[in-house]
């Protein structure tokens, strides 16, 4: 490890790193702007000046921009020099020449990376007493509010948006002074990952436009570390809360899962915590639970579970603990998981997969890395967003590494870097049913059905591995396909395969076990991706329960008097007319929910239930990956966690199996105790009783104000601040104000970094994993040693039906996810319900664009307005699933027309 | 002996001096204009909220006793939806005063606000908007900063350039 000598002093540092770099990580303070740890250096804003000194006797020094500056061993150099120190503070005050006079207005204020910087450097005054340039803003969608005024050109955002996230309508025009950044014309950014814009841009150009409209300062808002649950991925948030609303979701930085970034769904969609729907006091037969009958709410309960017939039904949106709770609850044998019968086969197949094959599941950061890529049946960038950003980094690694090896520069010179990378991309293939955004990527991008899909999969393998079965009769463009792939695999060094529930197939996911299994055996260092499609549909795998039809079954056999059901909308599930025959034959319903939907309509007895932001709990990702999510707020209304709610039922019932629980950790612990798979969970935070210097970890800055007023309208005697029993967070702002265990991180702050940039004092390193590790436990190692269970079934080639359509579901960034389309912007983007055919299926069945498509199943009328997409394979049509005014629940299936 | 006749000779003598006490209520004090007394919130000289919604008085106060939330107008101007004081907290320090970027908030001359409730000290935004600039006559913030509101386009503020025309390359 080299040594450099910062002002006199000498300082061990890493290899092949710039000064930047080094100098953060040491924990100096050293202005920056352009320079970003996850975009690499340019040396734009020459903000980061330092001197650098050729040896002991040289005492004059260059003055050098330590990003552009590799560290080398022996190397003098000083930030406290005082030229370096003017150089410095003379630069920002020409950036600020043209800021205008607003952060007063500015929803940037109080996170502001140039307000820090500005501070940092001693830049007090304006010298400047000419006139400012200014520009016209642009309207850029529901998610960024644009106001160019603000902007210091530092270029990250055009870096990050067009180089990075791959998106085409944001850039950088005009000249000189002039130069502006935007759109070419007005309208909504299109890319999934732009409001990473607001937190990239270090002043405030772009900001979160969801934010403006209840805006507080960071300073005021009580945050939590939370988990997206936006899809099955589980990318870190920070949710902040202010006057019992969620005001915001920021990124929080995890190593292994999303770093930096996220998408907009798990930005935008937490609106829905503060919907008007929301439940918020329990009602027994749609009135007020408390006095109904003149019987409290418990006794209620007790009359519908004790020595009744009770079945619970679990839910993938709810926490590993209440799903656990419920399931001890009601016994085993009548829990069941509430999930369609498609997702229950595809999740159990996936964890099947994961848990007994030799190859193990990519993080988000380690797919990233991968130098070849396969992805089966998934339109990753609309089921799994995030994927679709570390499929877009995998692409260029091995450009960046021919780069770094045949021009010799550094992986962090951006510029240069992507300058010799031009547009030579690594391999990516993609078989999909429909075209993607990332096919653009993709060295061979292949339309057909799923089934076919599957089919060349299973060639790839037995071509990789004699083991594998062949694939007969297949066509010998998908020969070609299938010969071509293979040979990439078998040169590759960390693959990685991605399929999962896109396809909504099951022999898909069979071929990518295959192909990772065949690489395995080859002795290549193969990873397997799947997506899976809500934030703990692993988790409720893991944990076992039977299948929903089995639940309707037992229920049309008059075998059942009461249901819980979790979390859960069971018209989403079940298609519609077999849901209302599973209501119409059930007493009883006791439903624990966050929002009023159609199963709530039909609850006898319903339980406000803690969104992410009111409860504590677990989630498991689809790499088995369990995270903590914390409590960002007390509601102050009859809401609280279901688990809470389920044991106070256990207390009612008198449950056995749920004696002496009460907080969380007590269910955290009895999870890990009976439950050998979630073994460790126990571990993934400090407990309740953890404390630093005697003190809790406050989710309240030291600056947050109003504690005295907030509440004086109702009462001017404050109230006893609320308590947390579960955690050992606290909701104050008194505690302990040094770095928290890295999986407790309630917001980023250091002194002097207000702004979300403070990130760096919390790591490792720049960009490396968070102090005292990235946060997050996997549950399931890779089965080495044990027999790979290679799936010897190859499905029959996909052929049309004469009078029929094979429904395929596609998915939909905004839209096919229940609780983020209650978020107006996410609405705003969200696509009207349609079927998608080929123009030949259109001719045969006499329709055309804009027509409707009338076809009854299953007893349901079903009218649906008709696009022409001819990359769809005859035969088969789309529809997009999830979306809030469509009823078809399964997909695929095949309709008669 | 001596000392005693002296000090009743001095206490005498004070019947003919000028008074310091003022016969309050009947009579009262001139105070200063920079008297750090009730706080108000003042208005620009066309007679719109000079509050912006900032959050930076609330941020100063050393005893948390402003809280507020901020919102936008259908013009793009900022106002607070509500802003209270608890004066029953507040020392009147005047951080807020001095931390206010729109010379919104301002301490006055007035301290005539005892109570016989508590509750009674809680003041809204309908308590706290006078109708004047106070101290501060012809300030409007919005002539100053970048942002744009109604009536007030890009460009149009003080030592502001028009619009740069993103199409042009003339220097």
């Amino acid at each position: 490890m080299p040594i450099i000598h910062i002002d006199n002093k000498p300082y061990e540092v890493k290899e092949g790193k710039n000064l930047l770099e080094a100098c953060l990580s040491l924990g100096l303070n050293l202005p920056y702007f352009c320079w970003h740890p996850a975009l690499g250096s340019v040396g734009a804003c020459r903000q980061c000046a330092v001197k650098v000194f050729k040896d002991e006797d040289d005492k004059k020094g260059r003055i050098v921009m330590s990003c552009m500056e590799p560290v080398k061993d022996n190397l003098r150099m000083s930030v406290d020099d005082s030229d370096a120190k003017s150089f410095r503070e003379h630069v920002i005050g020409w950036l600020m020449t043209n800021h205008p006079h607003d952060c007063a207005v500015c929803d940037e204020g109080g996170s502001c990376h140039l307000q820090d910087m500005t501070v940092m450097t001693g830049h007090a005054y304006r010298d400047y007493r000419f006139t400012k340039r200014t520009y016209s803003n642009q309207y850029l969608g529901p998610f960024l509010n644009h106001e160019m005024n603000r902007c210091i050109q530092c270029y990250r955002c055009v870096r990050f948006y067009k180089d990075f996230a791959g998106g085409k309508d944001l850039d950088v025009f005009a000249a000189h002074n002039h130069v502006y950044f935007g759109r070419q014309q007005d309208g909504t950014l299109e890319s999934e990952f732009s409001g990473n814009l607001a937190e990239i841009c270090p002043t405030g150009v772009f900001t979160d436009k969801t934010l403006k409209e209840h805006y507080t300062r960071k300073w005021d808002m009580t945050s939590a570390p939370s988990v997206c649950q936006g899809c099955g991925l589980g990318c870190n948030i920070i949710a902040g809360e202010r006057y019992g609303t969620v005001r915001q979701i920021t990124n929080r930085f995890n190593g292994d899962v999303n770093g930096y970034f996220l998408c907009d769904r798990g930005r935008y969609g937490y609106e829905f915590v503060n919907s008007k729907d929301r439940i918020k006091a329990p009602m027994v037969r749609h009135s007020p639970a408390e006095g109904s009958n003149g019987i409290p709410l418990m006794q209620h309960i007790r009359s519908k579970i004790v020595s009744k017939k009770v079945i619970g039904i679990g839910s993938p949106r709810a926490s590993l603990e209440s799903n656990f709770v419920l399931k001890q609850l009601v016994g085993a044998d009548n829990f069941y998981l509430g999930v369609s019968a498609a997702d229950h086969s595809l999740v159990s197949l996936a964890l099947k997969i994961l848990q007994q094959g030799p190859v193990r599941a990519a993080s988000l950061q380690e797919a990233a890395a991968a130098d070849a890529v396969l992805i089966l049946g998934e339109d990753v960038t609309n089921t799994a967003p995030m994927l679709a950003l570390s499929v877009r980094q995998a692409v260029r690694r091995i450009p960046v590494e021919q780069a770094i090896n045949n021009v010799h520069v550094p992986a962090w010179q951006d510029a240069a870097v992507r300058e010799a990378v031009q547009d030579s991309k690594g391999p990516l293939y993609i078989l999909n049913v429909l075209e993607t955004k990332l096919d653009e990527l993709a060295k061979g991008a292949y339309h057909t059905a799923p089934d076919n899909i599957a089919r060349i999969g299973f060639g790839v393998s037995h071509l990789l591995s004699d083991k594998m079965p062949e694939v007969t009769g297949m066509s010998d463009q998908g020969k070609a396909i299938a010969q071509e792939i293979a040979t990439t695999l078998k040169n590759a060094k960390n693959p990685l395969i991605i399929a999962g529930y896109g396809s909504g197939s099951e022999a898909v996911i069979k071929a990518a076990a295959n192909v990772a299994w065949a690489l395995h055996d080859l002795g290549i260092d193969a990873m397997l991706t799947f997506t899976v499609p809500e934030c703990n549909s692993m988790g409720l795998e893991m944990l076992g329960g039977h299948r929903l039809d089995t639940a309707m079954d037992q229920v049309l056999h008059d075998a059942v008097d009461t249901a819980i059901i979790l979390e859960n909308d069971l018209y989403r599930r079940l298609n519609h007319h077999t849901a209302n025959h599973f209501f119409k034959s059930i007493k009883d319903i006791i439903l624990l929910d966050h929002l009023y939907n159609p199963t709530a309509e039909k609850a006898t007895v319903l339980l406000p239930a803690g969104t992410f932001a009111e409860s504590d709990g677990t989630l498991v990702n689809n790499e088995s990956r369990a995270q903590r999510f914390f409590q960002v707020f007390t509601p102050g209304t009859d809401v609280q966690e279901s688990w809470r709610w389920l044991l106070q039922a256990g207390v009612a019932t008198g449950n056995a199996s749920l004696a002496g629980l009460v907080h969380l950790d007590d269910v955290v612990s009895a999870i890990a105790r009976t439950c050998k798979v979630f073994a460790g969970i126990d571990t993934l935070t400090p407990g309740a009783g953890f404390r630093i210097a005697g003190q809790k970890i406050p989710r309240e800055p030291h600056r947050y104000s109003g504690r005295t007023a907030m509440q004086a309208d109702v009462n001017v005697s404050e109230p006893k601040p609320p308590e947390d029993s579960d955690t050992a967070l606290s909701f104050t702002m008194e505690g302990y104000r040094g770095t928290p265990p890295s999986a407790m991180i309630p917001f980023f702050w250091s002194p002097g970094w207000n702004s979300v940039q403070s990130v760096n004092k919390f790591q490792v390193e720049t960009g490396g994993a968070l102090r005292d590790g990235n946060p997050g436990k996997r549950l399931i190692a890779p089965n080495v040693n044990g027999h790979t269970p290679f799936f010897t079934q190859v499905p029959e080639p996909f052929l049309p039906l004469a009078g029929h359509l094979l429904l395929v579901p596609l998915h939909h960034i905004y839209g096919s996810e229940e609780l983020s389309v209650h978020t107006p912007g996410i609405a705003e983007r969200m696509p009207a319900p349609y079927i998608m055919l080929h123009s030949e299926d259109a001719k045969r069945f006499q329709v055309a664009e804009g027509y409707l498509l009338h076809f009854i199943e299953n007893g349901h009328h079903y009218t649906l307005p008709v696009i022409i997409n001819d990359t769809l394979q005859q035969g088969a049509a789309g529809i997009p699933v999830g979306l809030p005014n469509m009823e078809i629940a399964e997909a695929p299936q095949l309709i008669k027309i | 002996m001596l000392s005693l006749v002296r000090s009743m000779w001095l206490i005498f003598l004070h019947m003919f001096h000028k008074r310091e006490t003022f016969q309050y209520p009947e009579q009262k004090a001139p105070l200063p204009a920079r008297w750090r007394g009730r706080i108000a919130l003042t208005r620009d000289p066309d007679g719109g909220e000079r509050c912006v919604g900032c959050y930076l008085c609330a941020a100063a106060c050393p005893v948390d006793c402003i809280s507020l939330q901020a919102t936008e107008d259908e013009s793009g101007r900022r106002y607070p939806e509500f802003f209270r004081i608890n004066f029953s907290r507040c020392i009147f320090c005047g951080f807020c005063e001095e931390a206010c970027p729109t010379y919104a908030i301002q301490l006055l001359p007035d301290y005539e606000m005892a109570e016989y409730n508590r509750q009674n000290l809680v003041y809204e935004k309908e308590d706290l908007l006078i109708n004047s600039e106070g101290k501060y006559p012809g300030y409007n913030y919005y002539n100053i900063a970048g942002l744009a509101i109604k009536g007030k386009d890009k460009g149009e503020a003080q030592d502001e350039e028009p619009p740069v025309d993103v199409k042009s390359l003339i220097p």
